[in-house]
């Protein structure tokens, strides 16, 4: 079971590694939206630095929804998707597989910019560390329920707004918990209970989006 | 073990394209499905599969329905669908070793690289599957048919397409081999085809019934 899942995984990192344009889009995507707030609202620092957060994590949101287009799209199209159907092994292995090996491509280089990027807001080191905290944590969980909305907008036209229409509502919760995690630091009340809360949606998100995931696709393919 | 079919039917949009489909298929058995364009082959063999559910009536594995055990009924079933289900960036010999693993039966770098060679690939074998031919894809996405050998059913969705003479008869050679271990072959196919005749059956979808 787990050889099938290495498979996957090492498979889709393989190919996101030949494909390289495709992630250098998003991550190109990721810094130019936090880019561009501080040229366009100006640059008082008080302000930038209470807006730091917000952008980041939206910014972080969008460029993450612009990666879910390449989490089924392309098996879908060769035929891949239908072999991943019929293996032996739990369809949840395969889809497990496949978002470990998206957030790892999509996710994880933008928790490791974002500190980076948070320097041109002037966030203090302690507010930056937590932002890096909370994007850690966060990050997986819009994989996790981007995958959702991937596999059930399969096959449609334009399905790539779709799909941000569908798995943007559903961010919320961790958007509010992800940028709060750092006003919290900033405000000096402990970021602690928002981490455990976005741990703990982590959580949930990993017992229960596999499976939906696997009916959606499921019922995509028919 | 046994392919059995209850009155299966399917429907697209407002038109029927098969209803009432009563088949049974032993080990050592092959059925090829003829029909026209558009007269339900693809549908029926999805049906098979059990990637699409059936309009009404349903489909048996050793008497028991295939989406009550699907994993089971996996171990037991090979697959090739009209798409090749080929990566265009990974290397042939890449694409061999993932569709095998995928398939339940992970298998090593050289084995695969041996099945290309008994295909006439061993030139390819290195290569991106985006620079091979038509006829190369399909022989790859083929290979895979080599280390299937555990699971009894096949079921293939026009083979032959795109094959030239010799590939194809290799094709025939390793079906009827798959015969001869009891396994059974479902399969389509507009080209010529020689296999043993007494255990080839037909279904032909124009009249709708089995012969």
């Amino acid at each position: 079971m787990l050889s099938v899942l290495f498979c996957v995984a090492q498979r889709d990192l393989l190919l996101a590694f030949r494909r390289r344009s495709d992630v250098f889009s998003m991550l190109s995507f990721f810094i130019i939206v936090v880019s561009l707030f501080p040229l366009g609202v100006g640059p008082e620092p008080a302000m930038l630095q209470n807006m730091a957060p917000g952008i980041l994590w939206v910014a972080a949101l969008l460029a993450s929804t612009l990666a879910l287009n390449l989490l089924f799209a392309y098996d879908f199209a060769d035929g891949t998707l239908e072999q991943m159907l019929l293996t032996p092994e739990p369809l949840t292995v395969i889809v497990i597989g496949k978002v470990l090996a998206h957030w790892i491509i999509s996710g994880l280089p933008l928790v490791l910019l974002a500190p980076l990027l948070a320097v041109q807001y002037g966030l203090p080191a302690d507010a930056v560390l937590v932002l890096f905290y909370s994007l850690l944590i966060g990050t997986p969980i819009l994989s996790l329920i981007g995958a959702i909305g991937a596999a059930l907008t399969l096959g449609t036209r334009g399905g790539g707004v779709l799909v941000s229409l569908l798995v943007l509502p559903l961010y919320i919760p961790v958007l509010i918990f992800g940028a709060g995690a750092v006003g919290a630091q900033a405000s000096g009340m402990g970021a602690g209970a928002h981490l455990l809360l976005l741990g703990g949606v982590l959580a949930a998100a990993l017992a229960l989006t596999p499976w939906t995931t696997a009916a959606a696709l499921r019922i995509s393919l028919e | 073990m046994s392919l059995q079919t209850r009155h299966l039917a399917c429907t697209r949009g407002e038109r029927a394209l098969f209803s009432g489909l009563d088949l049974e298929l032993e080990t050592g058995t092959a059925l090829r499905i003829l029909g026209s364009n558009g007269t339900g082959k693809t549908s029926l063999l999805r049906m098979l599969c059990g990637l699409s559910v059936p309009n009404a009536g349903e489909v048996l594995w050793n008497d028991r329905n295939i989406s009550a055990n699907r994993e089971e009924y996996n171990r037991n079933l090979t697959y090739l669908g009209h798409a090749p289900a080929i990566k265009d960036d990974l290397y042939a010999w890449e694409n061999v070793m993932v569709a095998s693993t995928l398939a339940g039966n992970p298998i090593q770098k050289n084995e695969a690289y041996d099945a290309l060679d008994r295909l006439g690939l061993e030139q390819a074998a290195d290569l991106p599957t985006r620079v091979l031919s038509q006829g190369q894809r399909k022989r790859v996405a083929l290979a895979r048919l080599q280390f299937c050998g555990h699971t009894p059913l096949w079921i293939l969705d026009e083979p032959f397409v795109a094959l030239d003479q010799s590939s194809a008869g290799q094709l025939q050679a390793t079906m009827n081999r798959h015969l001869d271990n009891n396994g059974m072959i479902i399969f389509t196919t507009h080209q010529e085809f020689e296999l043993n005749d007494d255990r080839l059956l037909y279904l032909d979808l124009n009249q709708g019934e089995a012969c």
